[in-house]
């Protein structure tokens, strides 16, 4: 492992971080933005032009405030929750295939981190400790409803993990690899997963909003009943944590969602453009970003259109629609493909 | 080199962690540092080239039986300190039961020696393709009996919570 290789994987591990955070923070103004359209007002617009330094003004905000620990919280794991959480948001970006290569002095530059042959597992890992930065959180607040919306955030994440699971074992059937690269360098051109998986997709997209606690999933901060759940007493940049991440996993998801259902960097008619290989990458990352941005949005569009679901019905349907479905999709995707090895 | 250090360093926080399994007074940092554990292990097959069984050990260790224990000892409000009382006889016993285990690996390392690997083929052995190829074709058999065998202990489980008797 020579030193110029270490540089360029450094740099693009912190250009990748230092993405996620901008794309996070411009996430929760497009929120307000559109929470503002639906509900016919202007969203915010004091702080800058179009309001885009609100971000700014909000971390700000978050910084200033007291910091405040209730007095019989356990301060190592206080502390360690909102971490763990940002944590997790952060690592799953490792496996995603930011684009293809680029060539530059006849060198490729692959733009994905670590293109490890278990990348699908690995995310599943990530998702599973996932719950932990929640739990701690919530347990350590020493605060009833704080526990309760950790229980809660608990039995959620791991029921909706089963179904996600189910969805995506039924991509690596389809692909027979377990690397996301190889799983998006087969959807070239036109040939995305959805075609074939659209039973899987849906039950991923419903997933994915209820790992990240996305409206009408968003049982364990129910304000109505449970003050604020599992962050009840948490305040200043420890709240922000909490709240930041769940943009940074809205962003993962949706990047997952891009690359496991919708192609990733491929785009179609690139074959036919006629241009170095070196610009189809860059042309392929400005699509993947088209697409993450898309689902972004549609996370948004579902938050401020639907209502929440009870919690009786939420496990109801993690468990007796999605994961059957899931499993009668993974069935019929063998079936197929033994019918036309 | 690097992996030396690494090594040492997965070991010194595994054997750390697995002591204040034993000695923390609460069940949820007892539980936390157990996950800990785990994790260091994981660390450890990563050294030894197996990632898929590291990536596994992760999602069903620490995900999934560590994240139920954690869920278990919450809802059962187990998190005060010292409200197990330990009689005499129950330190007599458990120490008699700890100290046979501790034989018993003692035993088991006398009669161990250094493995020395000559077949390159076995150091790719972690890797998934090549495991799922053993598993698949030449122990299908216990493969397919133990999945029956998880399988009856989950029924069993959900016949066990059943409210109503059937």
């Amino acid at each position: 492992m020579d030193i110029h290789f270490l540089t360029y994987k450094l740099s693009l591990a912190g250009g990748i971080l230092l993405l996620s955070l901008l794309i996070a923070m411009y996430a929760t103004l497009l929120e307000r933005k559109v929470a503002g359209f639906f509900q016919d007002r202007l969203g915010p617009n004091r702080a800058g032009t179009f309001g885009l330094l609100q971000p700014v003004a909000d971390g700000l905000k978050l910084f200033m405030k007291e910091e405040f620990m209730p007095a019989n919280a356990d301060k190592f794991l206080y502390i360690l929750g909102p971490s763990l959480t940002m944590l997790v948001a952060l690592l799953s970006s490792a496996v995603i295939p930011w684009g293809g290569n680029l060539n530059i002095g006849g060198v490729d530059y692959s733009l994905q981190m670590a293109d490890i042959n278990i990348g699908v597992l690995y995310t599943f890992a990530v998702v599973s400790i996932g719950v932990y930065g929640v739990m701690i959180g919530g347990w350590a607040s020493n605060n009833k409803y704080a526990l309760m919306g950790a229980v809660r955030a608990a039995s959620q994440m791991i029921s909706y993990e089963l179904a996600m699971s189910m969805a995506i074992v039924t991509i690596v059937m389809t692909t027979g690899s377990l690397s996301v690269n190889d799983i998006v360098a087969q959807q070239h051109g036109f040939n995305w997963n959805i075609w074939t998986q659209p039973i899987g997709f849906l039950v991923f997209i419903v997933c994915a909003f209820a790992e990240c606690n996305r409206t009408p999933f968003d049982l364990p901060e129910c304000e109505t009943e449970l003050i604020g759940g599992y962050h009840t007493e948490y305040s200043s940049m420890k709240l922000g944590f909490y709240l930041f991440s769940e943009y940074i996993n809205m962003f993962i998801a949706s990047a997952m969602i891009s690359s496991l259902y919708f192609g990733g960097y491929n785009f179609p008619f690139m074959d036919v453009l006629g241009v170095s290989p070196n610009w189809i990458t860059i042309i392929g990352t400005a699509v993947l970003f088209i697409k993450i941005a898309f689902f972004m949005f549609v996370f948004m569009w579902i938050r401020w259109t639907l209502p929440r679901f009870r919690y009786d019905q939420l496990m109801r349907f993690g468990w007796k629609v999605l994961l059957p479905m899931a499993m009668v999709n993974l069935i019929l995707t063998g079936f197929f493909k033994l019918l036309f090895k | 080199m690097f992996s030396t250090y690494l090594f040492i360093f997965l070991s010194a926080v595994a054997i750390f962690s697995a002591i204040n399994v034993l000695l923390s007074k609460n069940p949820i940092h007892s539980v936390l540092y157990m996950t800990l554990t785990f994790f260091t292990l994981a660390g450890h097959y990563i050294l030894l080239n197996a990632q898929f069984l590291a990536v596994v050990h992760v999602i069903v260790y620490a995900g999934a039986i560590m994240v139920l224990f954690l869920f278990t000892v919450m809802l059962l409000n187990l998190n005060k300190e010292g409200q197990f009382s330990k009689t005499n006889l129950m330190k007599f016993i458990a120490g008699i039961a700890g100290g046979l285990l501790f034989l018993l690996l003692i035993g088991s390392l006398k009669s161990f020696d250094v493995a020395v690997v000559s077949n390159p083929e076995l150091t790719q052995i972690g890797l998934v393709k090549n495991l799922g190829t053993i598993l698949y074709r030449d122990y299908l058999l216990p493969f397919e009996l133990s999945s029956i065998l998880f399988l009856s202990a989950m029924v069993g489980a959900v016949m066990l919570g059943k409210k109503d008797k059937i």
